[in-house]
């Protein structure tokens, strides 16, 4: 055997002498490893297929999470939405559901994810800007108006207002008849990933873990259907890092959380197998590939090893997958629909389990309806007209892939004890160690494709149009403000003011305590509470997180 | 002018989507700019503030939420009313070709919109204040 692989290793180097292969051009991976021109039997000596690799559905689950993968069913097509009013993303859900979308993702706008009453003056202007305004239950109740709550899987991008949402939406079930543990769908929740990325916090990160893992720890018990972490490597790249970083940086986050919820006295068993992730893909096709599967291998030993899982359920890493927007150009925008087939190409060969494309006209506004339908549509024409979903894991076995997978594995390992370096992910995050990595990586990028050394397909080379003038893009509703201002001011209007301060008193106490605060949030809600008024309270004993600026 | 250009690049609104504000924090400062960065969720008031308080020549919005409109509306009213007409504000960000001319005519001196090249803005303000 141990000849075998010599020759193997011997006939490969002859090879590459004969073929001149030091004198071709060199071709470097995002995370900064050579590739090599042609991948043999040698170089994938290292790997054992039964330990490395094995059979879909069972551990390492390098090859996929399920046995049947697609052949069972295909990814779930999800398409971020939200604008306006409830009212507004009402219709627009109900439109995407006649398109034939299974679940719904609720975007909501910034005054929302940052805890802010709509009549607040300091916020007017980004009420129903880029998602829909949520100030109160009833803003809940109108938007889920005439949808099967318990059939339809629903998806929050909600992270520092994960708790009071959950809250929100449990009530509203309950009003349409519907029980927790019938509810079905994800919630980000994923805040330590919002102090390196995006920016949507507001306590510091002690308290904002403590409220994560109070959503986790309430899901685990009464919500069975119910995913608690959708935490987003997509966040890392999007702010400037390369995969291996976003794999590394999100699952020492992800350890954290793990680590959190288990000094609660859960049981790992308990709640990982309801633990998500959300990965980046893009034109880099056979790196995101390999990143999946690296990613779907580790997570499986790092939950059995280090935490010691026993069930095969807590190890599989489920995970969504959206390409990188940062990919798409603001020139040519039509070529974005290219460079999102191929990432969505890369996702349907890494086995994802659902998947979200930006729309075109990302650089410029939010979706419009024919937009949003063309991202929808892609992912149609790859399940239903081309062959990547006919078998499993179709580039496994490859030297190439295999190779490649092993080699991220490695690199995300490297940045995993980086972080452990820095002081552990919450440390990195406080002091804006993981944050200048990127904006400098950011940086760097930038300047590479501004010098011709990256190649942007119309941006920086063959480039022939300049501006776009003539697409159509989606305008902002004006009038979501004043629907907004009107309906909250009803609200308090019409509300039992006494049972709100008096949930609200409650709400201070239990959060100057160690106890779990959904129970409260899902009694302020039910009094029609507003958003403000909760976050008032929790600021109050929490305080307000200070952001790190170095650059 | 004399010495260095001093510019104060701002985050306006509840956006945190920096990538681009570094990135043009950073360009300034290696074009030899003095800058400051003053970090996510400030309000109009607090941009004019600190505009004034640091005696800039050059205020930098960076928008991607498309409230650049009101925002932007309220940073130049806030500078005018403290007799901070002087200073120049420029814009970047998700900003459609249509509303540029609006954004014009609020006052903004220039406008770059996502798919500018970092160059551009920085050689805007080098011509601006002749330092070509």
């Amino acid at each position: 055997m141990e000849n075998d692989s010599k020759i193997l290793v011997e006939e490969k180097d002859n090879w590459a002498k004969k073929s001149n292969v030091a004198k071709a051009k060199k071709f470097q991976t995002s995370f900064g490893n050579d590739l090599d021109v042609l991948y043999t039997p040698a170089d994938i000596l290292e790997i054992d297929y039964s330990k490395d690799l094995g059979f879909p559905g069972q551990f390492p689950f390098t090859r996929g999470v399920y046995p049947l993968m697609y052949r069972q069913r295909p990814w779930d097509i999800r398409q971020y939405a939200g604008f306006g009013s409830p009212e507004d993303t009402n219709h627009r859900w109900k439109k995407l559901l006649s398109h034939g979308q299974r679940s719904l993702s609720l975007a909501c706008d910034l005054s929302t994810q940052l805890g802010y009453d709509s009549d607040d003056p300091e916020i007017e202007d980004e009420v129903g800007r880029v998602g829909c305004a949520i100030d109160s239950l009833r803003d809940m109740e109108i938007l889920f108006e005439g949808l099967p709550m318990n059939r339809l899987p629903t998806s929050f991008n909600m992270n520092s207002q994960a708790a009071l949402i959950l809250a929100m939406y449990i009530a509203t079930a309950e009003k349409y008849g519907v029980k927790p543990s019938e509810l079905s769908g994800t919630m980000a929740n994923d805040i330590l990933t919002e102090y390196v990325t995006r920016g949507t916090w507001i306590f510091p990160p002690k308290p904002s873990l403590r409220l994560a893992t109070d959503v986790a720890e309430y899901c685990t018990k009464y919500m069975p259907r119910f995913y608690p972490f959708n935490l987003r490597g997509v966040l890392f790249c999007e702010a400037g890092g390369e995969i291996s970083q976003e794999v590394g940086y999100l699952f020492s986050n992800a350890c954290t959380h793990v680590e959190d919820l288990v000094s609660r006295g859960l049981e790992i068993d308990e709640f990982a197998s309801k633990i998500s992730f959300f990965f980046i893909v893009g034109t880099r096709i056979f790196e995101h590939v390999a990143k999946i599967r690296a990613a779907r291998r580790l997570w499986a030993r790092i939950i059995k090893e280090r935490f010691g899982a026993k069930e095969e359920a807590s190890m599989r890493m489920r995970c969504t997958v959206m390409h990188q927007a940062s990919e798409f150009a603001a020139i040519e925008p039509e070529l974005n629909l290219v460079r999102g087939a191929y990432g969505a190409l890369a996702g349907a060969l890494a086995g994802c389990q659902a998947m979200w494309l930006p729309a075109i006209d990302e650089h410029f506004a939010i979706p419009t309806e024919k937009t949003s339908r063309l991202a929808i549509m892609t992912q149609q024409v790859l399940i239903e007209e081309t062959d990547a979903l006919g078998t499993v894991d179709p580039l496994g076995g490859s030297y190439f892939i295999e190779r490649l997978t092993s080699e991220i594995e490695k690199k995300i390992q490297e940045r995993m004890k980086e972080v452990e370096k820095f002081g552990g992910s919450m440390e990195a995050i406080e002091n804006g160690t993981l944050q200048k990595i990127l904006a400098d990586r950011a940086y760097r990028i930038q300047k590479e494709i501004e010098a011709g050394k990256r190649t942007v397909v119309g941006v920086n080379k063959y480039r022939v149009e300049e501006r776009v003038k003539d697409m159509h893009f989606h305008e902002a509703n004006p009038t979501a403000l004043h629907i907004q201002i009107k309906r909250i001011k009803e609200v308090r209007a019409e509300r039992d003011s006494a049972s709100v301060s008096k949930s609200l008193e409650k709400l201070r106490k239990a959060a100057m305590g160690q106890e779990n605060l959904m129970p409260y949030l899902i009694d302020a809600t039910k009094a029609y509470a507003t958003i403000g008024e909760v976050n008032q309270v929790l600021k109050e004993v929490f305080g307000e997180f200070r952001e790190p600026v170095n650059i | 002018m004399e010495g260095r250009i001093r510019v104060l690049v701002a985050k306006p609104g509840l956006d945190g989507h920096d990538r681009g504000a570094k990135i043009i924090a950073r360009a300034f400062r290696d074009a030899g700019m003095e800058v400051i960065y003053t970090g996510l969720k400030q309000t109009p008031k607090m941009i004019v503030n600190a505009a004034i308080q640091e005696d800039v020549d050059v205020v930098g919005l960076s928008i991607l939420s498309s409230a650049h409109l009101g925002l932007s509306r309220k940073v130049i009213d806030g500078l005018r009313e403290k007799g901070a007409k002087e200073v120049v504000v420029i814009a970047g960000g998700v900003i459609p070709e249509r509303d540029i001319p609006r954004l014009k005519e609020l006052g903004v001196q220039e406008v770059f919109p996502s798919g500018t090249p970092i160059g551009a803005p920085v050689e805007f303000l080098k011509r601006y204040f002749n330092k070509l």
